[in-house]
């Protein structure tokens, strides 16, 4: 085994109630790529935060190279050796800057570099700095700005790369590029791999971790939730550790069929993407999951009229259904209950009562005013059916905890009916009770529309669906009954792995 | 996952022999929020009757009135650009441009006070609609929007008058006489007062202010569209997330904010009887100092049509009090300013605090 570059032992994040990082242990050794899975919320983010001086632990111990590591701020991290690529990479380069500039901004930033700029050198040590790392074809002249996403990231790179790093961080670099800019991004990660950096990899894509990891490693609520090395990576295996598939103590029982709501014929999500057809009945609720970027968030976002689908045709109850606008779609009774509640969902300066009635305020009253008391009465009879723990329904809604602020946002789309009813990452940020008392609710009210929940998370998939379908490639890939259902087979179609049993598996490029 | 994706503000989640005494100082801060502006607005009124003579009576109310009512309105439009987490600040050159308008319809063109009026409401509007499209269409940001619409008519109302102002018997640029008069109507909405108790008590363009303000007050309070104007400004990907059309919103509270400007450019017109083009200078920056008053009002810290009438009110009865007791009229700037920081600071140091920043 290798030199160990960084080891991290029982460290401990919490937001105030909410623990992030539970006694979470790691170690990183030199001239290794270890990539790291976790489903969103798992605490990836928060453990980049901490190595890379944004946010200080609550305890444990970090050592680096043997030396005890606690950056205090970000570039304190960099000058000890922890340099961070973070997945916007508008972030890591000052777009209206030249590339030289942009190499040399660390230097530039030092006390000692003087008043003036001496551009003779800075463009020389920036082509100096550009040739190691194989950016000979650049002009360190150009801005940035007219650069594409492919030579910004490894721009960014190079620049992480003037510190000499003990432990580069990369968090999701591929998540923009195409395949030939990603294998140039590989390549480098090769021969810094072979400088003896430690890297840490941080992706969803198969493909890049099946490509470029030495070794796996699962995380899951804070946890790590298993590693994976060896000759032979067992990646299904960290899939199923980063998604989690304790047998849910949830009895579905599958309704029969009813009548097919929405139909989606030859759909193409994307340009490059392949066709796929859906149906979706009433009754029924539709499970789609999928790794991040598989294509679940392009799906509602063309039933809910935020985007055209590229080709194909959809239906609702067998008439046309192109919507142009939310507005158009929620018209023709297609609700959607957005991910990430905080920026696409809670009104922060809104009482509950009144984040419930949004999108259906004309019902509440006559000539545009709206009656009050009606409205506090669906918020009551809404918290009453969802059991939501509050003082009352004039309470702010950034009072109330994460699982009941998600089901005001459940309550605000079922307080009219649907014909088709969209609930993206339901159960983020929620706990166990407000999940099982969302689920059931979700189940309850399915009567009368067709449903369809986006999810990652297999756990919550299994919790909740009739049938559960899944994505790969921005196209439908697999499809499962929920009866006796075959995890394994399951978690084969999410990876997209070869061994998928209807052969319609998708290698990504 | 981060903070800021889960904003659970729960203060006293804790136990409850916890959460009991942070709750009761809570409560005093509370109400110190609530009611402190009004309190102190209540603090200077008396403060003025003992100490400035003649304050006290319904003449110097009615003056502070009338010297608020221009800039209650536009600072009413104001007030539903700030709603929609927008920004107007060719409001001022708006009523300006609609007090030029209105002496040039009557003075040059010799139309009717129906005409002229409806010529101004529509300028109003218009305008309002352009920096509308400006900001949702063309994605340039509200307060560069507007701010470039505000030079751009301080330029365009000088360019028909050459430079100057107009008023009956003036030369134009042909050379000719301007023989047009202001309609008496016309000028009754800034001259003309109503007997109430006294003789000659209310101006009509106060019971405008009070109308506006009341009409204003309920949209946003009473009606959906005010209440998604609120959730717009406050979220407005989450307001478009539940199907609210919030470009037709956004543009909207523009024409509301044009029209109401040209409304009080009309009203400065039949007070002056001309269209003074140096006139109307501090109309902006009085009608923004009101409507970010307004936040601290009742502890709302939002833009409302309550709060900024308040705001209006305090910056009148400040400066009409000062001058009753002989403070020089230099100094009216500087304290309009500075009340206005201390309002900004009681607002949003204060209700960060009742949001539980970390």
């Amino acid at each position: 085994m290798s030199t160990l570059s960084c080891r991290i032992s029982a460290i401990d994040k919490a937001f105030g109630e909410n623990r992030v990082l539970c006694k979470l242990s790691l170690d990183l050794p030199a001239g290794t790529v270890t990539a790291l899975m976790g489903a969103n919320g798992a605490g990836k983010s928060t453990l980049v935060k901490i190595l890379s001086g944004v946010h200080a632990r609550d305890g444990g111990s970090i050592e680096l190279l043997g030396a005890p590591f606690a950056p205090a701020t970000p570039s304190q991290a960099i000058r000890a050796g922890v340099v961070t690529v973070h997945q916007n990479i508008n972030d890591g380069v000052i777009p209206d800057l030249d590339v030289a500039s942009n190499l040399m901004i660390d230097q530039l930033a030092e006390r000692q570099y003087g008043f003036m700029i001496k551009r003779a050198r800075l463009l020389a040590e920036a082509r100096r700095v550009a040739a190691r790392m194989g950016l000979d074809d650049i002009d360190v002249r150009t801005p940035v700005s007219e650069l594409g996403v492919a030579d910004r990231q490894l721009i960014a790179i190079a620049r992480a790369m003037a510190h000499e790093p003990k432990l580069l961080i990369l968090d999701e670099p591929t998540s923009s590029l195409s395949a030939a800019e990603a294998e140039r991004l590989f390549a480098l990660i090769e021969t810094l791999k072979a400088h003896g950096v430690a890297i840490l990899y941080i992706s969803h894509r198969m493909s890049d971790i099946r490509r470029i990891a030495d070794r796996v490693v699962s995380m899951r609520d804070g946890e790590i939730s298993g590693v994976f090395e060896g000759p032979e990576i067992d990646y299904e295996g960290a899939v199923q550790a980063m998604l989690g598939h304790r047998m849910t103590e949830v009895d579905i029982t599958i309704p029969p069929a009813g009548q097919p709501v929405v139909g989606l014929r030859d759909v193409r999500l994307k340009a490059d993407s392949p066709a796929f057809s859906l149906d979706l009945g009433d009754k029924e609720i539709v499970v789609v999951t999928g790794l991040l970027g598989s294509g679940k968030t392009a799906l509602a976002q063309a039933l809910f009229g935020m985007a055209s689908p590229y080709a194909g045709t959809i239906t609702l109850d067998g008439k046309p259904f192109a919507p142009k606008s939310p507005g158009d779609a929620v018209r023709r009774g297609v609700f959607m209950s957005p991910k990430d509640r905080a920026s696409n969902a809670v009104i922060q300066d809104f009482d509950l009562a009144r984040n419930m009635t949004v999108p259906f305020l004309s019902r509440y009253g006559r000539l545009a005013f709206i009656d009050r008391r009606k409205e506090r009465r669906t918020a009551q009879d809404m918290i009453d059916a969802l059991s939501i723990v509050c003082q009352s329904e004039a309470d702010g809604i950034g009072t109330l905890s994460g699982g009941n602020q998600q089901k005001v946002m459940l309550g605000r789309w079922l307080a009219q009916p649907s014909r088709l009813l969209i609930l993206d990452e339901p159960f983020q940020g929620v706990d166990i009770r407000a999940r099982r008392d969302i689920g059931r609710k979700i189940r309850e009210t399915a009567r009368d529309r067709a449903t369809l929940v986006l999810v990652a998370e297999l756990d919550e998939a299994f919790e909740i669906a009739d049938r559960i379908v899944v994505f790969h490639d921005h196209a439908a890939a697999a499809e499962f009954r929920n009866e006796n259902i075959d995890v394994n087979a399951v978690l084969a179609a999410v990876t997209g792995s070869p061994a998928d049993a209807r052969g319609k598996s998708r290698q990504a490029a | 996952m981060s903070v800021d994706s889960t904003p659970d503000q729960t203060t006293g989640d804790g136990s409850n022999t916890e959460a009991l005494p942070r709750r009761k100082r809570a409560t005093l801060v509370d109400h110190s929020i609530r009611y402190g502006f009004l309190g102190l607005l209540l603090g200077l009124i008396v403060f003025f009757s003992i100490f400035a003579s003649g304050f006290a009576g319904p003449r110097s109310a009615v003056f502070i009135f009338q010297s608020v009512a221009i800039t209650g309105i536009l600072a009413l439009g104001v007030t539903c650009t700030l709603v929609v987490g927008g920004f107007d600040l060719s409001i001022g050159s708006v009523a300006t441009s609609s007090m030029m308008l209105a002496a040039y319809m009557m003075v040059i063109f010799e139309q009717s006070a129906f005409v002229t009026i409806v010529a101004c409401l529509a300028m109003g509007a218009f305008i309002g609609l352009i920096n509308g499209l400006l900001i949702v269409k063309t994605r340039v940001p509200d307060l560069l929007a507007t701010l470039g619409m505000m030079f751009l008519l301080v330029g365009l109302q000088r360019i028909p008058t050459e430079g100057r102002s107009i008023a009956t018997g003036m030369t134009l640029p042909d050379g000719s006489t301007a023989e047009g008069t202001f309609s008496p109507f016309f000028l009754a909405m800034g001259r003309h007062r109503i007997d109430l108790v006294l003789e000659d008590l209310i101006p009509v363009s106060v019971i405008f202010l009070i109308v506006i303000g009341i009409l204003v007050w309920i949209f946003l309070e009473m009606t959906r569209h005010g209440r998604l104007m609120y959730a717009i400004g406050s979220n407005e990907r989450a307001a478009s997330l539940t199907g609210t059309n919030v470009n037709n919103y956004k543009i909207m509270a523009y024409m509301i904010s044009g029209t109401l400007a040209s409304v009080g450019g009309m009203l400065l017109a039949a007070r002056l009887g001309r269209g003074d083009i140096a006139s109307g200078t501090n109309l902006l920056l009085d009608a923004v100092a009101a409507a970010l008053i307004g936040f601290a009002v009742l502890g709302a810290a939002k833009p409302n049509a309550f709060g900024t009438a308040m705001g209006a009110l305090f910056v009148g009865i400040l400066l009409q009090g000062l001058t009753m007791m002989n403070a020089p009229y230099y100094t009216q700037d500087f304290i309009k300013g500075f009340v206005l920081v201390i309002a900004l600071v009681f607002t949003f140091s204060l209700s960060a605090r009742k949001a539980g920043s970390h």
